[in-house]
């Protein structure tokens, strides 16, 4: 409910003004991200494979800044394939492949030369389960991107970066007494919003998520949902969800996708705002889907 | 109704197949306790024998002298104590950097034929009899310093050709246990593998890898074959592994009983002594690996 409502007041015609005026924005802490991040991302004949297995096929999509695009379809479609088609993490898997092209503002991120460590590094993940690092303080994971990949960053500078990113994902508050417990010591939706918190530290331009709360109880998922919609003042957003009431509430622009029969490659039925997706849809497929008849 | 209800728990209860369950039930569990037991009984009557007989040889003397030019019933281990924790610990950080990197190539970067080769011979090695270790690490050592030489790190060398499968081995099991969602999740951060594997993947396994080590270590410690022919006899405490013979423990519980002299008692005491200071710092090894894994251990999910 929440989620929809703060919807409808961002979703309007604020955004793109923002984006257009990068100096002019509101003096409050998420516009300014706004006129730095939040990139379009530009999808060409996609063809994604593991193996000799065609897993997706032929996606032609864009993906629009500051906006939460969601990803739904049934089980084995290929949904979570293709997002991680976004950030180049498909092809960690051994012997995945991808044809097409994927661009971020019209830079190809399959380019020859083009790194994919440098791509991970501007289109952040956020997964299924709540993935804290084990051997390391709350603190400590939200630094982690810092950490990891910047030497010597001043402490002064990560304390900073850390409560930011801590407040963005409203878990400061639970958190700001015990930052140097384990990050496994907190209940899975403090958990999550703590993944969230690591990957917004790094400052990514997209933020990917892959059905961030089907591990979750109602209430961490709605506290999820509600920081989704205010983060994509900053970023943009790509959910995968199984849950369709969630795409419903969280998301301005939904995505389906459906294989023919198992075995057959996944393919994009269609996409739109979310509101003529789930009322006047123009595919049978997508209306049957998202009236509950399959899925 | 009433009485349909109530018959049914009864004709359970009373029925023969509850009676025979229960007297499998029972058997089972005899046996298995006893075959506990039997396997028990060969571990604690050693113990307990070591321990026997190796107390009367037990003495200050014993752990602070040497055995040079000792020709009566006095003289002392410290030389071979000294030996086996130089050899052991020269072996070791031979053996260690390669045997974990090693595992971190066969975990994180190696794939298809190279791989299943490297993984083969890696299982090969570790069944390699430990003599041949020996004469291996002697030949390679002949071929440069020329026939009849002895010297400490030999016995590292031979000891390192038995120790690395045994850590590459483990290592890679532990490595394989750290779950792939914390390696994606450093990748999705922008972390290139080779950080990714130095600050997150080889900390979460920390404690598995100590307790790997330490097994490794206590499974050479006490080696006895590699070593005569490598590390030689001397009854001198020697400090440097690169110059001159050196004594170890396993070698000289060997020699005091394969030649006890004239006061046979008191060398046959004092190679069962040396029997029980192995012992003791095998378990003091895996007393400090079984600490160092509840302190550092991570909870994987």
């Amino acid at each position: 409910m929440l989620g929809a409502a703060t919807k409808r007041s961002a979703a309007g015609e604020g955004e793109p003004a923002k984006a257009d005026q990068p100096t002019g924005a509101t003096p409050t802490e998420p516009a300014t991200k706004a006129t730095r991040g939040a990139k379009t991302i530009e999808v060409r004949d996609v063809d994604l494979y593991y193996g000799d297995f065609h897993a997706v096929e032929g996606v032609t999509m864009t993906i629009a800044p500051n906006k939460v695009t969601a990803l739904i379809g049934s089980s084995g479609c290929g949904k979570t394939t293709f997002l991680r088609s976004l950030n180049r993490m498909h092809e960690l898997t051994p012997r995945a492949r991808v044809d097409g092209h994927v661009s971020l503002d019209g830079e190809d991120i399959y380019g020859k030369g083009v790194d994919p460590v440098e791509v991970r590094r501007l289109i952040g993940m956020v997964f299924q389960q709540p993935n804290p690092f084990p051997t390391m303080s709350i603190y400590d994971n939200v630094a982690a991107g810092l950490n990891l990949n910047s030497s010597r960053v001043p402490k002064s500078r990560k304390d900073e970066v850390v409560e930011r990113a801590l407040r963005g994902a409203h878990l400061w508050e639970e958190v700001k007494d015990r930052l140097g417990k384990p990050g496994s010591s907190l209940s899975g939706g403090q958990q999550q919003r703590l993944c969230i918190a690591r990957a917004t530290a790094v400052e990514p331009e997209v933020l990917l998520m892959d059905e961030p709360c089907s591990a979750l109880d109602p209430l961490a998922t709605l506290a999820i949902e509600d920081l989704i919609s205010e983060l994509k003042n900053r970023y943009t957003i790509v959910i995968v969800t199984h849950n369709m009431q969630q795409a419903a509430r969280a998301s301005d622009v939904t995505a389906f996708f459906n294989l023919d029969a198992t075995g057959k490659p996944g393919h994009l039925v269609e996409v739109g705002a979310t509101d003529r997706m789930f009322t006047n849809p123009t595919e049978k497929q997508t209306e049957d889907y998202v009236s509950g008849r399959f899925g | 109704m009433e009485s349909a209800t109530l018959t049914r728990p009864s004709t359970l209860l009373a029925g023969g197949l509850g009676w025979r369950r229960r007297a499998v039930n029972i058997t089972m569990t005899v046996l298995i306790t006893a075959a506990f037991v039997l396997a028990l009984i060969p571990l604690i009557s050693l113990v307990f024998e070591v321990a026997k007989r190796g107390i009367p040889g037990l003495s200050l003397e014993f752990f602070t002298e040497d055995a040079r030019g000792q020709i009566g019933e006095g003289g002392g281990a410290s030389h071979a104590i000294v030996g086996t924790l130089v050899i052991t610990a020269v072996a070791s950080v031979i053996s260690v950097p390669i045997g974990i990197m090693a595992a971190i190539y066969l975990n994180e970067y190696g794939e298809g034929r190279l791989r299943r080769a490297l993984t083969f011979f890696v299982d090969v090695m570790t069944g390699i009899p430990s003599i041949v270790a020996g004469l291996f690490a002697y030949a390679l050592f002949e071929l440069f310093l020329g026939p009849g030489i002895r010297l400490g790190v030999m016995g590292s060398v031979a000891l390192s050709v038995l120790m690395i499968p045994i850590v590459i081995r483990s290592a890679e099991e532990v490595l394989k246990i750290v779950p792939d969602h914390l390696r994606e999740a450093a990748y999705a951060l922008g972390t290139p593998k080779w950080k990714t594997i130095t600050k997150v993947v080889l900390p979460t396994a920390f404690a598995g890898l100590v307790t790997g080590v330490m097994i490794a270590v206590a499974r050479i410690v006490g080696e006895t074959a590699p070593l005569l022919v490598t590390t030689g006899v001397v009854d001198s405490m020697n400090t440097d592994p690169f110059n001159g013979r050196m004594q170890n423990l396993a070698v000289y519980a060997y020699n005091e009983y394969r030649s006890p002299g004239v006061f046979k008692q008191a060398a046959y005491d004092k190679a069962w002594a040396a029997a029980l200071t192995l012992i003791a710092i095998v378990m003091l090894l895996n007393i400090a690996a079984r600490l160092v894994y509840r302190h550092y251990k991570t909870e994987i999910r």
